[in-house]
């Protein structure tokens, strides 16, 4: 379980990334925390400096869209899905949860 | 539409394919590739796998599963070499014929060579095989490597080259680098991250000869000077592969003429990619080579130019640790302006810089080094710009 910030400094619509091995991306999604790998499947590009809309996010490379639900890319140029991790709130602040590399989906 | 043919099996000849599909096509599908490789991506070669990053495993477009979905014919190490346009007939060199109810033309372009004899350790960096050639020769110990051509393509390789532990010169002729993309005060902000990479950049003065028999041993250059060199990289720009369309009756001016959406004259003939000049314009970016796949076979399989595209230009460029991504259109009248970031020594500063070009208060294009997340914002709005701009024209 990692430490990631206080809930009251990821606002709707940011994400923060976590420094681990590898790196983590967790988004507030209107309202909704999500944590995901934050390396695009498919090439090199930190996906918490993407576009977040809704329960997607669109790589600022060359655009693949993640399902944050489901680390599942919906569109080209990226296939593989990213690992999703879970999230708790816990005394205001947010944590990961990182899952186990037997849960990739990869 | 009973069959079609799409010529060039690289990204844009991938991307028609796929949509073919997607967009309901169900006949046959024949692709037609000279090089004897699968679909690839070429962005990294002058990147990560130049560097060793990344193997040949990571360039695949497209997974075997994927590409059998596609149920094409693949005919790779085949190269077109004719288009008879009265039945859509397209020659192979190995004497063969398909004919087919469309054509997509996705030949690309390849890189521009140096007359002269050829010498060993002289390379351009287009292909798989090329990539192969000048890795192998990188990994066989310290080499003095001269760069000639400093723009996208040399400047990533001579920050690849630099990263391997090589002693690197680049040469540009223009007094400046990059400048018909960037402007001059932007190109002079990246070419000055040759500096940062320990990369020389020796600009004003072109190449007069290759000296070397049998093997390259040094560059002459015009003011006379002599860079000795075990390795040279010739990234000198690339020529649109039209030449076998020569004698069709299609319009070819540096690439294919196209409308807006792709279609070139002739009916259901459409270009996409490298090879294409659509609606005036080619563009010789990844991003270009994907978005037009969608209209061009829109337009195929609706025998007419029913839509028409008029996306944002983008590339990106990765050299010496710095991300470059660039969008928009940009006029050299244009003022820039550094919205954020600043500039150390000549340089993008540590934590990058975005750069906003405007014309009578608009912005026309945005440049960003290593400000992803700022870069998206304002592309988008662009974005929104450019279409709502043609709503009203
Ligand atoms: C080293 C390198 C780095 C790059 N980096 C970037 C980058 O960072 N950002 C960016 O935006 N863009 C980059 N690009 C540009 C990008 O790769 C191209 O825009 C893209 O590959 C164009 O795709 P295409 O399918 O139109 O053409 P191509 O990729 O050139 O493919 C055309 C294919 O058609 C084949 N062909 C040609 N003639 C015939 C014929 N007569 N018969 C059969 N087949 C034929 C060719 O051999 C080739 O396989 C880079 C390009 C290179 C070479
Ligand atoms: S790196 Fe994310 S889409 Fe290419």
């Amino acid at each position: 379980m990692i430490p990631v910030c206080r809930l009251d400094d990821l606002p709707a619509g940011e994400s923060a990334r976590v420094d681990t091995m590898p790196p983590i991306a967790v988004f507030n999604a209107d309202g909704e925390l999500y944590a995901i790998d934050d390396t695009c499947t498919h090439q090199d590009a930190s996906l918490s400096e993407g576009w977040l809309e809704g329960c997607l996010v669109e790589c600022p490379l060359h655009a693949a869209s993640f399902d944050l639900r489901t680390g599942l890319p919906t569109c080209l140029p990226a296939r593989r899905a990213v690992r999703t991790h879970r999230v708790t709130v816990d005394d205001g602040v947010i944590h990961v949860h990182v899952a186990a590399e037997e849960d990739t989906a990869a | 539409m009973r069959t079609v043919i799409v010529v060039g099996a690289s990204l844009s000849g991938l991307y028609a394919a796929r949509e073919l599909r997607a967009q309901g096509f169900d006949g046959r599908l024949v692709v037609v590739g000279d090089e004897p490789h699968r679909p690839y991506d070429r962005p990294p070669l002058s990147k990560d796998f130049l560097t060793g990053r990344s193997g040949e495993d990571r360039l695949a477009l497209g997974d075997t599963e994927e590409l059998a979905e596609l149920d094409a014919e693949w005919l790779l190490g085949t190269r077109a070499r004719g288009l008879d346009t009265r039945d859509r007939t397209v020659l192979l060199d190995d004497g063969r014929t398909i004919s087919g109810d469309g054509v997509v033309i996705a030949t690309g372009a390849s890189a521009r060579r140096l007359p002269g004899p050829a010498l060993a350790g002289v390379h351009t960096l287009r292909t798989l095989d090329d990539a192969r050639a000048l890795r192998a020769e990188l990994t066989a110990g310290a080499r003095r490597v001269v760069v000639i051509g400093g723009g996208f393509i040399g400047a990533e390789t001579a920050s690849s080259c630099a990263g391997l532990g090589h002693d690197v010169t680049v040469v540009e002729a223009a007094p400046l680098p990059l400048v018909p993309q960037l402007g001059p005060e932007m190109a002079a902000l990246c070419a000055a991250l040759h500096r940062r990479g320990g990369v020389d950049l020796v600009t004003g003065t072109g190449v007069a000869a290759l000296r070397g028999r049998g093997a390259v041993t040094g560059v002459e250059l015009s003011d006379g000077r002599l860079l000795p060199a075990e390795v040279v990289i010739v990234g000198i720009g690339a020529v649109p592969n039209t030449g076998w369309l020569a004698g069709s009756p299609l319009a070819l001016d540096d690439g294919v003429l196209c409308d807006d959406g792709c279609a070139t004259a002739l009916p259901q003939v459409v270009a996409v990619g490298d090879v294409a000049r659509v609606g005036g314009t080619r563009a010789e970016h990844w991003t270009s080579a994907t978005e037009q796949p969608r209209i061009a076979v829109r337009n195929l399989l609706a025998g007419y130019t029913a839509e028409t595209l008029r996306p944002l230009p983008y590339f990106w460029s990765d050299q010496y640790g710095a991300r470059i991504q660039f969008a928009g259109r940009r006029l050299d009248t244009d003022t820039v302006r550094i919205a954020e970031g600043t500039v150390t020594d000549g340089a993008p500063g540590e934590g990058g810089l975005l750069a906003l070009y405007e014309r009578e208060g608009r912005t026309t294009a945005v440049l960003s080094v290593d400000r992803p997340r700022p870069f998206m914002r304002a592309r988008r709005e662009l974005g929104r710009g450019a279409g709502a701009m043609e709503a009203v024209s």
